[in-house]
């Protein structure tokens, strides 16, 4: 896709889009320009972080703050300044091995701490940058440069995962479905709290299995009448994975969040704006005396 | 007039509550004191002593003879009597009986007068009662201190066994009341949270790990009125870069660690340095590898900071070398990290951390919090905001997202533009690393020459650095009627300040490296910067600190060698 092509408007950015032609995250990159757009958002007000490999990269092709950090990484300085500065509206972009292989530990502990962002997983089933890899969702005994006896280790279910630990907010998209996905982005945008998308994404150049027909001949959004309030429903969706694959809202509850556990700075402004003088510290020196 | 009390048990008998009401009633008599914490890696059992030091002036370090004893279990007796002088006392329950070479021993029914006081829980505190009456404390002005250290359920039983303790024994030692002088007392670990607070820090990240635990416990003690988030991360690597977050967000923000936790952020200590992200890193070192010795003192690490991430880049390294110098370089720290866009290292370890020292209060007037971020003129310009703009002094304005009108902030690990977008060119890749490492050399005009004590021309010359000086200091005290002696005690260490050591070098005979580690790091260092190298070492690396007596003996040995 050339810079004409992408979308245009206050999102546009004008870095050099290094992605192979037909890659999945050329969909995921319009459908996040479209999604902000629609919530009426402005880049300033938008902070998107993200770790390393393909899917990290899509910041720096919006027009947007952006904190393209460490590799499994991205969660701990999202969630911090989103801690910092609760006006900014944080999104992560990042892949399935980025997430759930060197991110693992942050990806669990971060449902737990629940603040209020927006995780977005390029889920393509397979490690990318390095060429063609087994990711955490790579399927047992999928052939790889590494794995030449096909993968041995059996594939991690990050919705049931998420669902597990407590997420407020777990769903699927899939780039072969813009307009739903772009849906679902603008609700995990506005839901108070961690929102998770796993995003089904083929890789044109290292996944030959998972390509957009196999997902698209599995694919079915959930239907208009599931309760997405049912923490048991949930998981039992979740579990669905091979001929049939769900795409929807899995589950989605209102918990307090991380910024209304921190009662004490209720009445207070940011921390980003916090007025401090060293005197103001001189009083926790009276009990050393 | 100069005491030293050691108050010694098993994990769990209450060793840091006895030494607590002896530290504090003493400190509110106006004495000066330098308490220090020995203890296991365990949480019942095993050996755990403090040593309660007390001057009419002030002191700098633990001494190894004793006066009093304060034993509450025979292994305390069996390990230290034999630093017991003459005129000493050992105070102890008298079921564990025993021959002590020297001193004097009162075997006291402490167990029975806890019972007798209400809780056989109060044994130490009649010990202390004891204690206190061995130096003739008026009573009358001692147990009101417990009021503070007590809560309000278990006060009244405590006071009594205290008064009951105070009648078992008759005055042995003559105190010498001080001036007193207006004193805080306070740990390496407080320091450096006030500190942190003073600065204005208002995002704490870090994970448990002895001995920096200390830290993060002060600041979430203070999290409520200070207004401040401190967060337990799941671990270092989640903590720094939770903390790079904050910081690049705006917030003042910190971590703490000991070297295994460090060891785990050092990539992100990298991140800080390649965004150019402000970050004040306390590494309170202990001795490793790995798990090492967890409660117990080194200074192993330097090498290990100086170098620590892949690629090149600056940053800066202090070691901290007492409570109150720990609290104002904190301060320094975080206005250095936003001055030069660099990660600030603090060097402590567990000997710094733990030990309690009276100090004169902190002068908190001529403290201040400089941000250098940039202003309107740079947000409100046409064109786009450029994170990593090439300037003559390598620092870039730098800006806070989301408080720059209608700019954004682009910060990136890849090798990046200006604009903070990802490039593999050359010429960018070389302008980079130039604007990066430029900003040491403005660094190097910030570092501070190291403390100087002794002689200022002599021909002994100890170098040291870090928590090592008060010990030093001591030694310097101790052996500067003999010799024509001096030292020099880095706390800047990286950037290395050698003004002060090139000019006093020309007359020094022995330059005399005094460290906590097997390999003289320090030495090395010198070596590498100045292109001086010692002629003898004194190095420790038992985990146990060295005090101004010790470090006297071994320099008299290096000289007689």
């Amino acid at each position: 896709m050339t810079k004409e092509e992408q979308s245009t408007g206050p999102f546009e950015s004008d870095d050099e889009i290094t992605w192979c032609p037909g890659c999945g995250n050329f969909a995921i990159l319009k459908a996040i320009k479209t999604a902000l757009l629609e919530l009426k958002k402005r880049p300033e007000e938008i902070l998107m972080v993200s770790g390393i490999g393909q899917a990290a990269k899509l910041p720096h092709y919006i027009r947007a703050n952006v904190f393209n950090g460490l590799h499994g990484r991205a969660l701990p300085p999202a969630v911090a300044a989103k801690i910092v500065n609760p006006e900014l509206t944080v999104i992560v972009h990042s892949g399935d091995g980025d997430t759930y292989g060197e991110g693992g530990n942050h990806f669990i502990h971060n449902i737990r701490r629940n603040v209020d962002i927006a995780h977005f997983v390029h889920d393509n089933q397979i490690y990318a940058l390095t060429k063609g890899q087994a990711s955490p969702t790579t399927a047992l005994g999928q052939v790889t440069g590494i794995q030449t006896k096909g993968n041995l280790d059996q594939p991690l279910n990050p919705l049931m995962l998420a669902l597990a630990a407590g997420a407020s907010f777990v769903a699927r998209g899939f780039t072969g479905r813009p307009e739903h996905l772009i849906n679902l982005m603008k609700e995990a945008i506005s839901h108070p709290g961690y929102a998770l998308i796993d995003i089904l994404q083929p890789c044109v150049s290292f996944n030959k299995v998972n390509t957009h027909s196999w997902y698209a001949d599995r694919v079915y959004e959930l239907p208009e009448e599931y309760d997405t309030g049912n923490l048991s429903r949930a998981l039992e969706s979740a579990m669905e994975w091979g001929e049939k694959i769900p795409v929807g809202i899995f589950y989605r509850v209102e918990k307090p969040t991380f910024s209304d556990r921190l009662s004490w700075l209720t009445d207070r402004p940011p921390l980003v704006d916090r007025v401090w003088e060293p005197r103001d510290a001189e009083k926790f020196m009276k009990e050393l005396e | 007039m100069d005491f030293n009390i050691l108050v010694g048990g098993a994990a769990g008998q209450g060793v840091d509550t006895v030494a607590k009401v002896l530290e504090f009633i003493i400190k509110k008599q106006g004495f000066e004191v330098f308490s220090h914490k020995d203890y296991m890696s365990r949480v019942r059992g095993g050996h755990n002593f403090h040593q309660i030091r007390f001057a009419d002036r002030p002191i700098y370090s633990h001494r190894e003879t004793l006066d009093v004893i304060l034993a509450l279990d025979a292994t305390t007796v069996g390990v230290h009597s034999s630093r017991l002088l003459a005129q000493s006392v050992l105070v102890c329950e008298e079921s564990y009986r025993t021959e002590i070479s020297e001193g004097k021993a009162l075997w006291l029914p402490l167990k029975e007068k806890a019972v007798e006081a209400g809780s056989k829980l109060t044994e130490g505190t009649v010990a202390a009662g004891a204690v206190l009456r061995l130096f003739d404390f008026d009573f009358a002005k001692v147990w009101p201190v417990l009021h503070s250290l007590f809560k309000a359920k278990i006060f009244e039983v405590n006071r009594r066994a205290l008064e009951i303790g105070y009648t078992l024994v008759e005055p042995q030692f003559k105190l010498e009341f001080p001036d007193s002088q207006p004193r805080i007392m306070v740990t390496g670990s407080q320091a450096i949270g006030l500190g942190a607070l003073a600065a204005g820090v208002s995002f704490y990240s870090g994970y448990p790990m002895t001995p920096s635990t200390g830290i993060m416990t002060y600041l979430a003690s203070k999290m409520e009125e200070a207004g401040i988030v401190v967060e337990q991360a799941e671990d270092e690597i989640a903590a720094i870069n939770m903390a790079i977050g904050a910081s690049y967000a705006g917030a003042r923000a910190m971590t703490a660690t000991s070297g295994g936790g460090f060891c785990l952020m050092v990539e992100g200590l990298g991140l800080a340095a390649m965004t150019e992200t402000p970050l004040v890193i306390a590494e309170i070192q202990r001795p490793g590898p790995v798990t090492g010795f967890p409660t117990r003192t080194e200074q192993a690490d330097l090498s290990f900071v100086l170098t620590a991430s892949q690629g090149e880049f600056p940053r800066m390294v202090t070691a901290l070398r007492d409570p109150e110098d720990a609290f104002y370089q904190t301060v320094r720290a975080f206005n250095l990290a936003d001055k030069f866009q660099i990660p600030v290292i603090l060097l402590g370890d567990q000997y710094l951390g733990d030990y309690y020292q009276t100090i004169p209060p902190f002068d908190f007037s001529g403290l201040t919090i400089e941000r250098a971020l940039a202003g309107e003129e740079v947000w409100k310009q046409a064109e786009h905001y450029q994170r990593y703009k090439l300037t003559e002094d390598g620092i870039s304005p730098r800006l806070v997202p989301g408080r720059c009108g209608t700019q954004v902030v682009i910060v990136d690990s890849d090798e990046h533009t200006e604009d903070g977008h990802i490039t593999e060119a050359a010429d960018v890749r070389i302008a980079m690393t130039k604007k990066r490492l430029q900003r040491l050399e403005h660094l190097k005009e910030e570092v501070q020459e190291p403390w100087a004590f002794g002689q200022t021309d002599p021909e002994i010359l100890l170098l040291a650095w870090g928590s090592v000086a008060g010990p030093v200091r001591e030694a310097i005290e101790l052996l500067e009627e003999d010799y024509s002696i001096g030292a020099l005690i880095f706390g800047d260490i990286y950037p290395l300040p050698t003004k002060l050591l090139t000019a006093m070098k020309p007359n020094v005979k022995r330059l005399i490296n005094v460290e906590q580690n097997a390999t003289g790091q320090l030495a090395l260092l010198i070596r590498q910067e100045a292109l001086i190298a010692c002629t003898h070492s004194i190095l420790r690396y038992d985990g146990r600190p060295m005090s101004g007596q010790y470090i006297s003996n071994r320099v008299r040995e290096v000289i007689s060698e």
